[in-house]
């Protein structure tokens, strides 16, 4: 610590003189050379502790209380920074924490329970209300495992169309992990920036599925709707505009001073602990993991575009946020292949077991309208059997274990949630680390409440 | 468990006096047992090379086919020694822990389902074991994946699955005092008043 501290260092015996009363003459010259020196070096020590570039805190250097000093603390379920209803039962020692306790479940609605009284058509509205930061990414997976049930293959475009939008999706996913997390440590500019981006998304969501959030839009046997017309323009101008900007995070958060001290090597954790804890999605590829499930086990023939998986080195808060924006980059990468490649044909399979007749026959054939009527009522029978299928959130493995029994709705549904098993990480990140920190570790894991509490 | 005496007839302090009170479940008796075959057991499988070292020593074992998916049927004894075995066989993470309540649809009442992940060999093995409903135990594998935690206490809340050995056998989701497990097929759904902790001392 010592070496940080040159200012409080410097000799008493060069302290600037003074004017002495009585005297004709000033004692010193006011131009002398060693006394503008002192004092540029004095004002300077100052500027860097005001920039943050020096921290002269030295609680470190205090004796550490013992053992009969701990003291329980309750962070949350209303804390702001907890992002949600997080609970964290902290063990401190002074300002070190020793011991962290998650405690969950304050959003706990028994949506798997939900998932057994709904029937396969419906079942992408509950899930999608899981994560609802990623709720594409919870109506794919559901959606695949249904299809999986019932042998069917999407068409072609329905893929493609399932790409866009989850990749689209994690991009808005992830503009606001990078946003909380700025506005968690202090970077209040870059939480109205994530917001700002991410709202550009959020029209063309709206404009194609018709609402912002819970879209009910991928289902099994395709897509809701077809793309609205001008969507090539729209999504264009997306990926034109957010480059751009993501630059201008960079240039907010890479020179700062404060960002990078409060995010580096703090909420550091390895990628074997990541393996024991079922640690996955960006926390695992900080970690230096090059695991993706879209290159592992691909689905909707994801593996025909290219792109890269980008890696970290520390694990550390720092590192998972470069991961957030790396994988911008490349989702950007992937949507403009999909927007140059979208393939014609239609959206949804032609099975006429899970697809509901077009509006227009419903007009002129009586068939068609008790047909449409029984899949929403009834909806389809699904042969029994049990699958599990998963998909990369942007917060990491989102599964979706799926137990039939030849009925119209499903015997179990199991969401296997990223953000329940990546809550597991806190006590590793948050040992011996300070109370300040506990922050920036919560944030940069990105838990949605929703999805731990299912 | 604590005490708890509601203060008034209105209020049902618990889910089981709230369910008695707004009707039975939806489910009949235990008694009435689904003619069987309702649920198709899977076709068997042929282990691969890789899988056929490990699954040696478990004579009881039977590999099944799902969809293309690996499924592993163990007797429940051994699971903690299998997942010793998987561990080391490159079962480096185990991804999720979760349940299944087969009420009325099979003798052995729950199946306990291990979704293991192997990232090196980059292929995953799902484990299903048999827990009979009047004594539903089995050992915890929190030993060997540290990770099975969170999963295992979910399925003891929402199933009432025992874990022995298990270093933090609580409630994670639902409040400390519930009494029932949500997810058993014979705990009802709908129309029961929202309860909250303690909430009769409030009054």
């Amino acid at each position: 610590m010592t070496d940080t501290r040159q200012g409080a260092e410097t000799p008493e015996t060069e302290v600037i003189e003074v004017w002495a009363a009585g005297t004709e003459v000033p004692l010193f010259d006011p131009t002398d050379e060693g006394t503008q020196e002192i004092a540029d070096h004095e004002s300077e020590a100052r500027l860097d502790e005001q920039f943050g570039r020096v921290v002269t805190d030295d609680y470190f250097e205090e004796a550490e209380p013992g053992g009969e000093e701990r003291t329980i603390i309750n962070m949350g379920p209303q804390h702001p920074s907890t992002h949600g209803v997080l609970r964290l039962q902290l063990e401190l020692e002074g300002e070190v924490v020793r011991r962290t306790r998650p405690i969950i479940g304050y959003l706990h609605t028994g949506m798997e329970k939900t998932s057994e009284t709904l029937t396969f058509l419906q079942g992408p509205t509950n899930v999608t209300r899981m994560d609802y930061l990623a709720p594409m990414h919870n109506e794919l997976a559901y959606s695949l495992a249904v299809e999986r049930l019932l042998d069917i293959e999407v068409p072609a475009r329905a893929d493609a169309i399932r790409v866009l939008m989850t990749e689209l999706n994690r991009i808005s996913s992830h503009l606001i992990a990078i946003a909380t997390n700025g506005m968690d440590i202090g970077a209040i500019s870059m939480m109205l920036y994530g917001f700002r981006e991410r709202e550009l998304i959020l029209d063309f969501f709206e404009k194609t599925t018709g609402l912002r959030m819970n879209h009910n839009y991928i289902r099994p046997g395709g897509v809701a709707a077809d793309l609205a017309p001008g969507w090539r323009q729209d999504v264009t101008d997306i990926l034109d505009t957010l480059p751009g900007r993501l630059a201008g995070y960079d240039d907010l958060l890479e020179n700062n001073p404060i960002w990078l001290e409060r995010t580096h090597d703090v909420g550091i954790i390895t990628a074997e602990e990541c393996d024991a804890y079922s640690i996955t999605g960006p926390t695992l590829r900080a970690a230096g993991v090059p695991w993706d499930l879209r290159k592992a086990f691909p689905y909707s023939g994801i593996d025909q575009y290219e792109f890269d998986i980008p890696v970290g080195k520390n694990g550390d808060v720092y590192d998972r946020y470069r991961m957030r924006m790396d994988e911008i980059d490349q989702s950007i990468r992937i949507c403009r292949q999909v927007v140059e490649t979208m393939p014609k044909g239609d959206y949804r399979v032609a099975d006429r077991k899970v697809t509901p007749p077009p509006r227009a026959r419903i007009d002129e054939s009586m068939e068609a309208l008790i047909h449409h009527f029984k899949i929403f009522t009834e909806g389809f029978k699904v042969p029994a059997g049990e699958t599990y299928v998963a998909v990369e959130s942007p917060r990491g493995e989102l599964g979706c274990y799926l137990v039939s029994v030849g009925e119209a709705k499903p015997w179990r549904q199991h969401t296997r949630a990223p953000s329940f098993y990546n809550l597991q990480a806190l006590p590793i990140m948050m040992a011996d680390s300070l109370v300040a920190d506990t922050v920036a570790s919560i944030a940069s894991l990105d838990p949605i409440m929703g999805d731990v509490d299912r | 468990m604590t005490d708890r005496t509601p203060t008034s007839d209105s209020a049902p302090a618990d889910i089981a006096s709230a369910v008695a009170i707004t009707g039975p479940a939806r489910h009949p008796g235990p008694e009435e047992i689904i003619p069987p075959g309702v649920v198709p057991e899977l076709p068997e499988k042929e282990p691969d090379a890789f899988l056929a070292p490990l699954l040696e020593p478990f004579e009881g074992a039977r590999l099944e086919d799902s969809h293309g998916q690996e499924v592993l049927r163990l007797d429940r004894s051994r699971l903690l020694e299998f997942a010793r075995a998987a561990k080391d066989a490159g079962f480096e993470s185990c991804a999720d822990v979760t349940a299944v309540d087969w009420y009325r649809h099979r003798r052995v009442r729950f199946d306990l389902v291990v979704n293991l992940l192997s990232r090196r060999h980059r292929r995953r093995l799902r484990v299903a074991v048999a827990i009979p409903g009047d004594d539903p135990r089995v050992d915890s594998i929190v030993s060997v994946w540290p990770g099975a935690s969170y999963g295992e206490r979910e399925v003891y809340d929402m199933f009432g699955i025992v874990f022995d050995g298990s270093p933090d056998p609580s409630r994670i989701l639902m409040p400390d005092d519930w009494v029932g497990h949500p997810l058993r097929k014979d705990f009802g759904v709908g129309s029961v008043p929202v309860q909250f902790k303690d909430s009769h001392k409030v009054t």
